[in-house]
C-alpha cells in the first residue's frame, strides 16, 4: 500500500527534531540548510507548522525539469531526484508552489523530501506524532473521526 | 571539532571592534561548553570585584556541544556574567532557537565587552557580524523587537533581546529569545541594557559534526526512550507544564506563602498546572530539540487580564500567586505574559512583591509612597500593577526593580527578604525539604532551585525516595546533583533531561558526539570543576561561608500549618558536611588539594 506524509500541525510543538533528524539521516551531520523539512513558527500565536514535500501526482517540479532528474517511477507515490541527470538549473525552484524543492550550494544539489526510502527519519524523531507515514487512504482518517464525533454528539444532544 | 564551531567571537562595544580566537580545545574538553567554557573565559577575563553594570563588566553567550543536534531536550545556551542583583557569578540559561542558531553561525561563545555610546543591536549572519544603531528600539517590548529587529534583518533570524526592564536595569532583568524564553535569573539582561545593547539577531547555516554517527544515533535513542518512559519527562511536564507541582508541593506542606510566612495554602490548586489546563492552555510547545514540551502557550481570555503568551511557570504561579495571597490564575498568567514582554525574572518580581506586602502591612511602606494602592497581600490587581511598574520602574516599582534585599534593607529590615546572594529563593519551602535548603544556600548563583535540584529525590522520587524532612545524606545529594546539573548546563542540555536520563546517557552522548571520552565519573568531575570556578569567582568577589545561609526566618520561624506544620531548615547543621564533601575546608574555601585535583591550580 503507498504510504504519505501526514502533517498534524495541531500536534507540532515547534521542537524542530524533524528538522535535525532530517539533516543527520541524509548527511552524518546538523545542517541546518540540509533539511528537507523546515518549521515555521508563530511565536506571538504559539504555532507551528512543520513543510516539506508533499509527492504531488502532478508536479511541477516534474515537469519543469528538462533532464528528468525529477521523477516518478511508475506505481509509486514519491517524486525521486537523480543527481547524476541534475545540470542544477533551478527550475524545480522556481516551479514548486510550496517552496519545497531547495538548491543547496554546499552539496550543489537539490533537496526535497525522499521519504528516507520510505521509512522517513523526521517520523522516527516526531515526539508529538504531528508527523505520521501512514497508507495513503487513511491518512486522513483521525480527522474524519473527529468530524464524525461531533455528528454523534450532535444527534446525541437531540 | 566535532560538537563545537571552533571559532570565539568578541564584540567591544566601546571600540566597535569584532575579532575570533580560535576555541582552546584543551579548555572545551575540562569544560564542556556553554556555562563552563562561558565561565572559563569570563573568569579568565574579568575581576571579580567588577561593578556588574560597568564598562568593565562582560557577558559571555555560550552554546553548548548539544546545541544544534538532536541530542534530547539539547538545544540550550548560557549567558555568564557578575550579576547586579547578587554581585556574584550569574549564569542563566535559556532554550529555543537562539542558541543552537549562534552555534549554526559558527560560534561557540560570543564575548560582549565595554559599552555602546547609544543603543545598539548585534546583527550575526555566519562570519557577517554588524553592530546596528538601535535608538529606534529602544522603549520597545520584546515581542515588537523580535519583530522589528527581523524586519531589519531576516524574518527567520532567532533574537535575543532585553525589554524595558533590561533597559532600564531592573536588577532582576531577564534576556528573552523567541519572544518567550528567558535566560531569566540574576539579572543578565541588566547588565545587557548597562552597555546599551538592546538586541542580538543571529542567522546560521554552517555544519556541526559528529565524531561518531551512529554511536550517537544509538544513545540518543535510548535517552530518547528513558524520558519518554518516565511519568513525568514522558507524560507530567506535557500535560500539565511545570505548574503541575503546585498541588505536589502543597500536599506535602512545602508550598510558601505570604513571603514565607508559612507553607501550606488551602486554595493552592486555583493556581496549579490542571487549574491552567483547563482554562488558560492553549498547547504545549518545546524548545528546540525537546521531546518533553512542557512550554506552555497560554490565553486569558478574561478582559481584564486579556493577552496570549507563555506561562506561567510553577514558580511564576507561585510567586506572582499564593506567595502575595493571591489565587487568581487569569492575574497571575497576565502579570507572567507582561514579565516575559517587559523581560524581568517572574520569581523575583513576586518574591519581592510579597516582601513589600509584608513591609507594607507592617506599616512599613506607606500608601503615599504606593500612590494610594493597598498593597495588602491579596490584592490581585495591585499585584498586576505593580508589575507593569516594576518593569517601567515606574513610582515605587523604582525600589521593587532593586529587589526584595535591598527594599527590604532600605526599611531596616533586610530580615524580610526572602532572599540567599541577594536573590530571591523561589517556591519549595526550605523548612519542609531540608536538601533543597542546602541547595538555596549554596548556590554560586544565589538563592535558586535549578542549580542542585534536589527535589527530584526529595518529593518526586526519580531514582530515589527521600524523606523531605530529614538532613541525613542531604549534602551527598546536594553535592551530586549540583555537580551533574553543571555538566548538563555546560552541554547544552535542558535539566528536565534528567527525568529519564541519567549521568551515564549525558556522558555516551557527549563522547560520542565529540570524541572526547567522558566516563560517568569524567563528566561529573567536570561539573564539580566548574562548581569550584564559579566557587573561587565569588571569593574573589568577597563572598565568605556567611553568605552560605538562608534568611533567618527559615531557620526560627516554624510553619504554621499543613502536612510540614512545626518544620524548621536544618541548612547550618549540614554546611559542615557539605563543605566536607566538596574537598573545602571549614570556612567553605576549596582546598589547594581540592583545587589541584580539579586542574584548577
Amino acid at each position: 500500500m503507498p504510504k504519505v506524509l501526514m502533517i498534524h500541525p495541531d500536534r507540532c510543538t515547534g521542537c524542530q527534531n524533524c528538522e535535525l533528524a532530517c539533516s543527520f539521516s541524509h548527511e552524518n551531520q546538523f545542517r541546518p540548510t540540509a533539511t528537507r523539512i523546515h518549521v515555521y513558527s508563530w511565536e506571538r500565536e504559539g504555532f507551528s507548522v512543520p513543510m516539506m514535500c508533499q509527492q504531488c501526482d502532478s508536479a511541477s517540479c516534474v515537469k519543469v525539469c528538462p533532464t528528468g532528474a525529477l521523477h516518478r517511477a511508475k506505481g509509486t507515490t514519491l517524486v525521486e531526484y537523480s543527481r547524476e541527470k541534475c545540470i542544477g538549473c533551478r527550475m524545480c525552484t522556481i516551479a514548486c508552489p510550496f517552496g519545497n524543492a531547495v538548491y543547496d550550494s554546499v552539496t550543489e544539489s537539490i533537496l526535497k523530501c525522499d521519504t528516507c526510502d520510505g521509512d522517513p527519519a523526521c517520523v522516527q524523531f516526531c515526539p508529538s506524532q504531528a508527523l505520521e507515514f501512514v497508507d495513503d487512504n487513511i491518512s486522513t482518517r483521525s480527522r474524519k473521526r473527529e468530524l464524525a464525533g461531533k455528528f454523534k454528539s450532535a444527534f446525541e444532544g437531540a | 571539532m566535532n560538537g563545537y564551531s571552533g571559532t570565539i567571537l568578541r564584540v567591544n562595544l566601546t571600540t566597535g571592534a569584532v575579532t575570533r580566537q580560535a576555541t582552546d580545545m584543551k579548555d572545551a574538553a575540562l569544560y564542556i561548553g556553554a556555562r563552563g567554557l562561558a565561565d572559563k573565559l569570563y573568569i579568565d577575563e574579568v575581576d571579580p570585584k567588577v561593578d556588574p553594570l560597568s564598562p568593565d563588566n562582560k557577558l559571555v553567550f555560550a552554546p553548548g556541544p548539544f546545541t544544534g543536534t538532536f541530542a534530547p531536550s539539547g538545544g540550550r545556551y548560557h549567558v555568564v556574567t557578575k550579576g547586579p542583583l547578587t554581585d556574584v557569578i550569574a549564569g542563566a540559561n535559556s532554550g529555543g532557537s537562539w542558541g543552537p542558531e549562534l552555534h549554526y553561525a559558527g560560534y561557540d561563545a560570543l564575548i560582549i565587552e565595554g559599552k555602546a555610546d547609544e543603543p545598539v543591536y548585534l546583527w550575526i549572519k555566519d562570519d557577517v557580524v554588524e553592530i546596528r544603531k538601535a535608538s529606534h528600539l529602544w522603549g520597545k517590548w520584546v515581542p515588537d523587537t523580535t519583530d522589528l529587529v527581523r524586519a531589519e534583518t531576516d524574518v527567520e533570524a532567532k533574537v535575543a533581546c532585553i525589554g524595558p526592564a533590561g533597559e532600564k536595569q531592573v536588577l532582576f532583568a531577564a534576556i528573552m529569545n523567541e519572544m518567550h524564553r528567558a535566560a531569566g535569573r540574576g539579572g543578565v539582561g541588566a547588565v545587557m541594557g548597562s552597555k546599551n545593547l538592546k538586541a542580538i539577531a543571529v542567522v546560521g547555516t554552517k555544519a556541526i559534526s559528529v565524531a561518531r554517527p551512529k554511536e550517537f544515533k544509538d544513545a540518543v535513542l535510548v535517552g530518547r526512550k528513558g524520558i519518554k518512559e518516565h511519568p513525568v519527562g514522558g507524560a507530567g511536564l506535557k500535560a500539565y507544564g511545570t505548574d503541575v507541582l503546585v498541588n505536589i508541593l502543597n500536599e506535602i506542606g512545602s508550598f510558601p506563602v505570604h513571603n514565607f510566612q508559612d507553607g501550606y495554602s488551602p486554595t493552592a490548586d486555583k493556581v496549579g498546572g490542571e487549574t491552567l489546563a483547563a482554562n488558560q492552555l492553549v498547547r504545549a510547545k518545546g524548545c528546540f530539540s525537546c521531546v518533553i514540551s512542557c512550554g506552555r502557550v497560554s490565553k486569558v481570555k478574561n478582559p481584564k487580564y486579556a493577552g496570549e503568551g507563555e506561562g506561567p511557570e510553577y514558580e511564576a504561579a507561585w510567586s506572582m500567586g499564593p506567595d502575595c495571597g493571591i489565587d487568581n490564575l487569569d492575574a497571575v498568567t497576565h502579570s507572567n505574559h507582561l514579565c516575559n514582554e517587559m523581560g524581568m525574572d517572574p520569581i523575583s518580581f513576586g518574591s519581592t512583591l510579597a516582601c513589600a506586602m509584608e513591609l507594607f502591612e507592617a506599616g512599613l511602606i506607606t500608601l503615599k509612597e504606593t500612590e494610594g494602592v493597598d498593597l495588602s497581600f491579596g490584592n490581585v490587581d495591585a499585584m498586576v500593577e505593580m508589575t507593569r511598574k516594576t518593569g517601567l520602574r515606574e513610582g515605587i516599582g523604582n525600589k521593587l526593580a532593586l529587589g526584595s534585599y535591598r527594599l527590604a534593607n532600605s526599611y531596616g529590615h533586610p530580615e524580610l527578604s526572602m532572599t540567599v546572594k541577594k536573590q530571591e529563593i523561589p517556591a519549595y519551602d526550605p523548612r519542609g525539604i531540608q536538601g533543597i535548603g542546602l541547595e538555596y544556600a549554596t548556590c554560586n548563583r544565589g538563592g535558586c532551585h535549578v542549580k542542585g535540584y534536589t527535589i527530584a529525590v526529595e518529593v518526586l522520587g526519580c531514582g530515589a525516595k527521600l524523606d523531605p524532612h530529614a538532613t541525613l545524606d542531604k549534602p551527598y545529594w546536594v553535592k551530586l546533583f549540583q555537580d551533574l546539573t553543571a555538566a548538563i548546563d555546560a552541554s547544552g542540555g535542558c535539566i528536565f533531561g534528567t527525568f529519564g536520563m541519567g549521568g551515564d546517557n549525558y556522558s555516551a552522548m557527549l563522547s560520542a558526539l565529540t570524541g572526547v571520552t567522558y566516563t560517568t565519573e569524567d563528566y561529573l568531575k567536570a561539573g564539580e570543576r566548574i562548581w569550584n570556578l564559579e566557587k573561587m569567582f565569588n571569593i574573589g568577589a568577597g563572598m565568605t561561608s556567611k553568605d552560605d545561609q538562608l534568611p533567618l526566618r527559615m531557620t526560627t520561624l516554624p510553619i504554621k500549618t499543613g502536612p510540614s506544620k512545626g518544620e524548621l531548615s536544618h541548612v547550618p547543621e549540614m554546611l559542615p558536611e557539605y563543605y566536607k564533601l566538596r574537598g573545602w575546608d571549614e570556612k567553605g574555601v576549596p582546598t589547594q588539594e581540592r583545587l589541584h585535583e580539579l586542574q584548577l591550580a
